[in-house]
């Protein structure tokens, strides 16, 4: 084996026709931006929709990396740590930027962290390159609650973000700071869907297939493994800022803990390695499915056990799904939604008649 | 089959539209943010118990308050402040809500705007960010009983006081064994400003998260031979501190904990190494208590509990949440007798909150002598002069060793005051005065 | 200069450390054992280590006597093994190494959830009736409990190399770990060997999981004891047993120095990243790794 990331021939594929992508892109995006303010409730946007627009954004700098890069990564969650906290020193101390201006200064922070961090994966491989980036993990978290400079002296380390505001309107609505995520979300989705299919794309998979051929055809391994490392933590620490400044309101290290480089890992290996839209289904299934257990859970049983009983099977039942997933379905939830479209264009076609071929026939 | 997951999780989808929040009148409701699994899960069984079992107490006893229902909710947030946020957007919806009590840092820091704009109060007894002790800038927090700066200088004083007085403390030499997180370091300048007022040497140092490896702090700490060591540890970290104290040959007796670090699920894993252990209470452990008493026959007797393991009733974490209980409800009380007796609003209920003063006597009255001393709100100082007191444990309980000393308040509130300033300047608040205590919202 | 009782002290950080190290090198094993025959990290050696140690602590507060917990949670942790190589492993064979890591940290949550649900979510107290109170040795403070942590570490690689080198499944497993399809040539049973494996991994965890028990108490932040011997693997190599002993006793003692003598400067608290630096550091200057494993060439 060259590598530990042998991918299904599938997630290789580019969609059959960019048109069909294109309006699939447009259709989501016309109910994100249109129906989702209009008709979803207060609960749905704060407890759902921020965590998830931050979460998938996290999941696609991941996915730059691991996916198509090939180099696996324990440590997104100290990224979103250092995007985090420079956005908010940014915005504190250079008070005259525009906010979109601060969160494009926190992602190269983050970049550079991550170049500097991403170091050892020019000698290392595999789990040993995912063990070290741990250190990145430990290091940042200690570093940020060790200097009180970077939380503004607070006492408890723990910082509030100032209320979101955009050339002088304020943003500090539900609706507002999910307008403004959104937005990110997309440009940055859209600027790593491109990069993906760019010469620094191929490169990157070229490095993930194997090392000595792409240096064979004319692929400079290193610079190109610390470029996914760059870009991917840019992505990733842009996302941090989302997490902190719409999401939390309030950002403490202890939040970008271990566990949530897991979460981001998980959401890319459910929603699909090296696809853009299977990070945000992963992020959508680990946002919201653990809530609608629980409260299916409450609904049915609350009566009868307590909610640590209730908590703790459902840390049961997600665990069984992963590792269930991992075995039914090892390409992840984008390959099973391409499955259910193709199947769903193929009725269509079906019922309209031969006038209009499918585009995935 | 994956057609099937699929359609299974779009028929729960339907479940999350469901709120399933019956509205009745005269009905005020404790939305609870408890933790029973996970790494602080005993904490949190605990002191959510214990706020239950009052909470059925007064119900089952006087009908409630005043004859407003006593309800509650609980959604499970295994200490994580993602998950204490879901639950806080998802129960926010329930009618008739007093008052929120997450009993953690992180969930309260990240709650604190959300409760302002809705007009609730949050308590964080015993805990929290210490300038929300300033009324002025935070209306809406209360640090009840003990913020974490008094916590600190509380300590002191008892050293002082088991040393001779302060004039004694000169001469001593205090190491302060702190977790390594935001809460570990919240104090460091605390003790820094009381090593200089009173001259005793200080050393500070720090223990990486989670706490389960100390060796080298303790062997730094056999170098430097100080005369007491404060623990503020946090879960794991507090019975390897003791262990690894006797290990390395440090007296128990020497070693004073703090506020996280005094209860039985701290000591009993480290055995004999806890014996003679001392740590700080703002609510005494023990049954002896009448209203601990009356929960135990009428709560437990009538099989209503909360407790899984009876043998817990009484513990520290178990008696703080009846306290709790008790605080919330007399601030429900006092309220009540000024807007009138019925469910109130959350607003109505901060003006409770900040007028709650409940004395010596009024302790008594509500059977709760002996577990907390006194509390004494005004509409500035949301924490209340909760006075401390230190338990020593001898291998199967705590036993109270002092009286309750008060902490040095004039000396914590200017700094309190220039960080709740600081905030208020950050978010562009402004300061509250007295006239603006009886502006209560009524919806 | 350092005078006398500096000198003293020096080494008694120093042997602390590596005692400590051993402690990690005991978690580290359980990984070298399952990595090595199926190149997995498995991540729920954390879990396995939490659930043996509450249940062995659950047994002996029903009243069971020490060496009937023992075999019950040894017999419970076998069973554990043959089911993971039932339900995880056997229907993920031949898929990529990051898969099947994923899949262990799925059975982490299983375990960790069912360990809880099963025996509760107390703290509880493990008395193995060692003594944890310090001696002097040649003048050095050394606790019993460290010494005894020790010499269960050696006796176990001592029994794990007998077991590779003199027994007939032991071979098996080194031909499995030097190439799987030639073991599958020769008709090795693989599925067998994987179960054998995961339950020599429940036996490590189980008496990992007594040592960590009785010095933190029985309780949740058992399972991230796994942290500890991450660098300890880094430095050693994921699929040595000597490895993990050695990069131990290097990661315990060049941690507990960095504490004392360099967390001052920093401001303390180092621990928990300072081991991976030296693991790193050691790695740049060797790349070949601390046996000559060939890292740059691992997947």
């Amino acid at each position: 084996m060259t590598t530990i990331l042998a991918l299904p021939e599938t997630s290789r594929r580019i969609l059959p026709r960019p048109s069909a992508a294109l309006i699939w892109s447009a259709l989501v995006l016309a109910v994100a931006y249109v129906a989702v303010p209009l008709f979803a409730s207060r609960y749905v946007i704060e407890a759902l929709l921020l965590p998830f627009l931050a979460l998938s954004l996290a999941a696609v700098g991941l996915n730059l990396l691991t996916g198509y890069a090939g180099q696996l990564s324990l440590g997104s969650a100290a990224f979103m740590a250092v995007g985090a906290f420079a956005a908010y020193n940014f915005n504190l101390r250079l008070g005259f930027l525009p906010l979109p201006v601060s969160f494009v200064l926190a992602g190269l922070t983050a970049a550079l962290v991550g170049v500097v961090f991403g170091l050892p994966s020019l000698r290392l491989r595999g789990f040993y390159l995912a063990v070290s980036t741990l250190a990145a993990q430990f290091f940042v978290q200690w570093a940020l609650s060790k200097f009180g400079w970077f939380s503004n002296n607070n006492p408890s380390g723990v910082i509030s973000v100032p209320k979101l505001q955009l050339a002088g309107f304020s943003l500090d609505t539900p609706t507002g700071r999910y307008l403004f995520s959104l937005t990110i979300v997309t440009l940055l989705s859209f600027f790593v869907w491109r990069l993906t299919r760019s010469a620094s794309g191929r490169a990157f998979l070229a490095v993930r297939d194997g090392e000595t051929a792409a240096k064979a055809i004319g692929v400079p391994v290193p610079q190109t493994k610390l470029l996914a490392f760059a870009v991917s933590s840019f992505v990733i620490g842009v996302a941090g800022a989302l997490w902190a400044f719409t999401y939390l309101r309030t950002v403490e290290p202890a939040g970008f803990n271990l566990d949530r480089s897991f979460q981001i890992l998980f959401m890319i290996i459910i929603g699909g390695l090296a696809t853009i839209r299977g990070a945000f289904l992963g992020a959508a299934f680990i946002v919201v499915f653990p809530l609608l257990l629980a409260r299916a859970g409450a609904f049915l049983l609350g009566g009868i056990f307590d909610s640590g009983v209730l908590d703790m099977t459902q840390r049961i039942v997600i665990g069984a799904l992963v590792i269930l997933f991992l075995i039914a379905e090892p390409k992840g939830l984008a390959a099973l939604f391409d499955r259910i479209g193709a199947r769903l264009s193929a009725t269509a076609a079906r019922l309209i008649g031969s006038s209009s071929p499918s585009p995935r026939s | 089959m994956s057609f099937f997951k699929f359609t299974k999780s779009a028929s729960l989808a339907a479940l999350l539209a469901l709120s399933a929040f019956p509205a009745f009148a005269d009905e005020q409701h404790f939305p609870l943010q408890s933790y029973r699994v996970g790494p602080y899960a005993s904490g949190g069984t605990g002191f959510f118990g214990g706020f239950i079992d009052y909470l059925n107490l007064l119900n089952d006893r006087d009908g409630g308050v005043n004859g407003v229902k006593l309800t509650w909710s609980e959604g499970e947030t295994q200490y994580e402040v993602e998950r204490g946020l879901e639950v806080y957007e998802r129960l926010k919806s329930a009618p008739g809500i007093a008052a929120w009590n997450p009993l953690s840092v992180g969930i309260a820091y990240a709650m604190l705007d959300r409760v302002a704009e809705d007009r609730t109060p949050l308590i964080t007894l015993n805990h929290g960010r210490t300038d929300t002790t300033d009324g002025r800038v935070f209306p809406y927090v209360f640090p009840l009983l003990l913020n974490p700066y008094s916590e600190s200088s509380g300590i002191v004083n008892y050293i002082a006081e088991r040393s001779g007085g302060h004039d004694k403390l000169k001469d001593l030499k205090i190491a302060v064994l702190y977790h390594g997180s935001p809460y570990g370091r919240e104090t460091i300048p605390i003790y820094e400003l009381l090593a200089e007022k009173y001259g005793f040497e200080l050393s500070q140092i720090e223990v990486a998260h989670p706490g389960n490896e100390q060796q080298a702090q303790w062997q730094t700490i056999r170098r430097q031979r100080p005369d007491f060591v404060v623990l503020r540890g946090w879960g794991v970290m507090n019975p390897v501190a003791l262990t690894t104290a006797q290990r390395t040959g440090f007296p128990a007796d020497k070693i004073i904990g703090n506020v996280w670090s005094n209860s039985e699920e701290d000591v009993l894993p480290a055995g004999e190494a806890a014996k003679g252990y001392t740590a700080i209470v703002s609510v005494s452990a023990g049954t002896e208590a009448p209203v601990i008493q009356e929960v135990t026959e009428k709560v437990y007797g009538a099989g209503k509990g909360d407790l899984a393991d009876k043998t817990r009733i009484g513990s520290v974490y178990h008696n703080l949440g009846v306290v709790n209980g008790i605080l919330n409800t007399e601030a429900l009380r006092i309220a009540q007798e000024r807007f009138g007796k019925r469910a109130l609003t959350g607003d109505e209920v901060r003006w409770g909150f900040e007028h709650l003063q409940l004395s010596p006597e009024r302790v008594k009255e509500l059977g709760a002598e002996g577990l907390f001393h006194s509390i004494n709100v005004t509409w500035d100082n949301h924490e209340g002069e909760g006075l401390v007191a230190f338990q020593q444990w001898d291998g199967t309980k705590w036993s109270r060793i002092s009286d309750w000393i008060a902490p040095d308040w004039a000396l914590l509130r200017p700094i309190i005051e220039a960080s709740s300033e600081a905030y208020a300047a950050e978010q562009g608040l402004k300061l509250r005065t007295a006239e603006d205590v009886d502006k209560v919202a009524t919806d | 200069m350092m005078d006398g009782y500096e000198v003293l002290f020096f080494f008694e950080v120093l042997v602390g450390g590596l005692l400590a190290g051993l402690m990690y090198s005991l978690v580290a094993i359980g990984f070298v054992l399952i990595y090595k025959t199926s190149g997995v990290l498995n991540f729920a050696q954390g879990a396995m280590l939490l659930f043996a140690a509450l249940t062995f602590v659950s047994l002996v507060n029903y009243g069971a006597p020490f060496l009937l917990a023992f075999a019950a949670t040894f017999a419970i942790m076998i069973g554990l093994g043959f089911a993971i190589e039932r339900t995880v492993l056997r229907p993920l064979v031949n898929r990529p190494p990051i898969t099947l890591f994923m899949a262990t940290l799925g059975l982490a949550y299983v375990i960790e959830g069912a360990a809880q649900l099963l025996w509760g979510t107390q703290v509880r107290r493990l008395d193995l009736g060692i003594s944890d109170k310090p001696m002097e040795i040649a003048g050095l403070l050394i606790s019993s409990f460290d010494l005894v942590a020790a010499a269960v570490a050696f006796g176990l690689v001592a029994a794990l190399g007998a077991f590779f080198t003199r027994t007939r499944i032991g071979l098996a497993f080194r031909a499995v770990a030097d190439d799987q399809f030639a073991a599958l040539a020769v008709g090795l049973r693989l599925p067998r060997i994987w179960a054998t494996v995961w339950a020599a991994a429940g036996f490590v965890a189980l008496v990992a999981g007594l040592l960590w028990g009785a010095r933190l108490g029985v309780q949740f932040s058992l399972s991230i004891i796994v942290l500890k011997a991450l660098p300890v693997l880094l430095l050693g190599g994921f699929d040595s047993i000597l490895g993990a002993v050695v990069g131990g006793l290097i990661i315990g003692a060049s941690e507990k120095l960095a504490e004392v003598y360099l967390g001052p400067y920093v401001g303390g608290g180092i621990e928990s990243w300072f081991a991976y630096v030296v693991a790193l550091l050691f790695l740049l200057a060797r790349p070949s790794g601390l046996f000559g494993q060939k890292i740059v060439e691992r997947v």
